[in-house]
């Protein structure tokens, strides 16, 4: 009987979550297959199992572009952000007093406090022809004409960056703060260089914070919409950009749905890719 | 004299009624950004006692896809793509729009665009506003000559200092009319001359940028040139920077237009016509022309005698009669060659 009440007990706290998941996952992710087997004739939707809007993503050449193009863009800013929110995390965890942390990390993710939209904004005028750093660059007399830095990959690249490194300090140092120094100074005493003591006992242990971030920055990375059409300029276009132009004028939505689902894919074979090489189970 | 005193009272009496009935009531309106300014809105919720509600999106597609997510009664006024009103009429989300109330006879007769308002001979929407899509640039940094031809906008010598409007439609339309292509019979087979422009003035272009972006773009010296642009895009820069400006060239543009419309099964049909009456008003028509959003050219002719003469000057009052005579109505095609059209666009982009 407490058994059985244990198990009616647990069911109960699990309920609410799986009530979640079921309306805002499992529903619409059903929904989007369906749809996504379904076509437009003319602009009437017709529902039905036809795999023509797959067979559309296979021919069209711009979207496989939009594929690879979402994949590099995605691929470069997750190494970037990393290398560069390690240090920082490093910085965070050991070399600033403990009363001193919350304040460092509040300061890193401040950025985190504006709008979205609005930052990308910034980073456009930032980055503009007559923006701080090409005036900046110019006054320095390194160069005589402003460069090309707005509406180009690097300046999408920087965008993402940009929100990404707090984000992956988040996780970083969130490994690192646990991490004991007895092993440190163990590594130390058995005769490690500063760099062997990083690379074979600091790295490792710290690696599912750094494959949590990594995957998550992937993630929105790849989905998003908003950065690279701000600040891209449309000089190539990613995966989401390419599913708002279905959506804006024709309502297309199974093509949009059918791209979605295929984009899923791509981040299911990023987690399995993560799961099997970096490990993840040991987070 | 006597009848004139006689005719105000009972408008005003008619009026005072017809604010009484709708008193405390609410209007849902799906509009585009230009009819969220508050010195458009509040004149009507003041003299109706009612809110108004307003729903912006950005696409036809989004309010197709909007109306076909409500209830009927949900939404009672829309503002859509004047070459988009037959898709909403085809989906019966229009109602038919008792025109007798309105004063069809003072808009432009250019913009009165019966062929697209009116289907099977009914009437389901009207004309607000229109412009034109076309060339804006900084008169500083470009030689203002260049620009009176679409031969020398997307010429070598503005490379990388150009921006394009980030829409298809009337983007291809000026591809078409560089290429003397009539927007009107664009067909698949002139795709391959549109898709030659596109691809030149893809390879000038420093960027694809929607309003926002295409505004800060010509604002901040990113780019000098906007193909696609025009008194939208650059009147509410003007006062700063009167530099910023627009023209048609000698080839001619694209013209677009935006209609209002009663939504089908709206639960406050009289209200939604007295807001459209309003926004038809030479009042409410100068307000939506000078909105801060976008301006754009009031249907009405007689919202000229509302305009100051600066914002007249703004919006070239005085040279519509060329204008409308050198434009044409961006393109409207049937879904298959809309497909073709967007495939093209796309790959142009990922050039």
């Amino acid at each position: 009987m407490n058994g059985k009440n244990q198990g009616l007990r647990g069911w109960g706290f699990v309920f609410p979550a799986l009530l979640w998941t079921l309306a805002f996952f499992v529903v619409p992710f059903l929904v989007m297959g369906a749809m996504s087997l379904a076509t437009l004739d003319g602009r009437t939707l017709v529902w039905g199992l036809s795999l023509e809007n797959y067979a559309e993503i296979a021919e069209k050449a711009y979207i496989w572009r939009a594929f690879f193009v979402s994949l590099e863009i995605t691929l470069v800013v997750t190494v970037v952000s990393i290398l560069l929110a390690y240090p920082l995390a490093w910085i965070i965890a050991f070399r600033i007093p403990p009363r001193w942390q919350r304040l460092a990390l509040l300061l890193a993710v401040l950025p985190f406090w504006t709008s979205y939209v609005v930052r990308s904004y910034a980073w456009l005028l930032v980055l503009a022809r007559e923006g701080a750093i090409n005036q900046t660059i110019m006054a320095l007399g390194l160069i005589s004409e402003p460069l090309t830095l707005a509406n180009t990959r690097f300046a999408t690249v920087t965008g993402f960056v940009h929100f990404f490194v707090m984000l992956l300090t988040l996780t970083i140092y969130a490994n690192l703060i646990q991490l004991s120094p007895n092993y440190r100074r163990a590594a130390i005493d058995l005769g490690a260089s500063a760099f062997q003591t990083f690379r074979y006992v600091i790295l490792p242990l710290t690696l599912p914070g750094v494959v949590t971030g990594a995957f998550l920055t992937f993630v929105l990375c790849i989905g998003d919409y908003v950065t690279p059409q701000i600040l891209g300029g449309n000089t190539e276009l990613t995966v989401p950009q390419v599913i708002m132009v279905q959506l804006g004028r024709r309502a297309d939505f199974p093509l949009a749905a059918a791209l979605a689902i295929a984009l899923m894919a791509v981040v299911t074979l990023a987690y399995l890719f993560s799961a099997r090489w970096l490990r993840l189970d040991r987070l | 004299m006597a009848r004139l005193p006689r005719l105000f009272l009972t408008t005003s009496v008619f009026s005072l009624s017809a604010a009484a009935a709708f008193a405390e009531g609410e209007l849902n309106a799906l509009v585009w950004c230009d009819h969220t300014d508050p010195a458009l809105i509040e004149p009507f919720e003041a003299a109706h006692n009612v809110k108004v509600n307003l729903r912006e999106y950005e696409g036809t597609g989004a309010a197709l896809a909007l109306l076909d997510q409500s209830r009927p009664g949900d939404w009672d006024v829309l503002v859509i793509d004047g070459i988009d009103v037959f898709r909403v009429v085809e989906a019966n989300m229009l109602a038919p729009l008792d025109t007798t109330q309105l004063p069809m006879t003072d808009i432009f007769p250019e913009v009165v665009m019966d062929e697209n308002n009116t289907v099977d001979g009914v009437t389901y929407a009207v004309t607000e506003k229109f412009g034109y899509n076309t060339i804006s640039y900084n008169s500083a940094k470009v030689d203002e000559a260049d620009m009176q031809s679409l031969a020398t906008v997307w010429s070598e010598k503005y490379q990388s200092r150009i921006s394009i409007y980030d829409y298809y439609l009337p983007v291809m339309g000026l591809a078409a009319i560089a290429s003397d292509i009539a927007t009107a019979e664009i067909g698949a087979g002139d795709l391959g001359a549109i898709g030659d422009v596109l691809t030149t003035m893809r390879a000038r272009a420093a960027s694809v940028a929607g309003v926002v972006a295409a505004q800060t773009a010509l604002a901040t010296g990113e780019v000098d040139i906007v193909v696609g642009g025009g008194e939208w895009l650059t009147a509410v820069l003007a006062e700063e920077q009167p530099e910023l400006t627009w023209t048609i060239p000698k080839e001619g543009a694209v013209r677009w237009a935006q209609s209002i419309g009663v939504v089908e099964g709206s639960e406050n049909p009289d209200l939604a016509l007295e807001f459209i009456k309003y926004i038809m008003s030479p009042d409410g028509q100068a307000r939506l022309a000078t909105s801060s959003c976008f301006w754009g050219m009031p249907a009405n002719a007689k919202a000229g005698n509302v305009l100051n003469d600066v914002q007249k000057s703004t919006l070239r009052w005085d040279s519509q009669t060329d204008y409308l005579g050198l434009t044409q109505l961006y393109p409207a095609p049937d879904a298959d060659l809309d497909v073709e059209m967007q495939d093209l666009w796309l790959e142009t982009l990922q050039q």
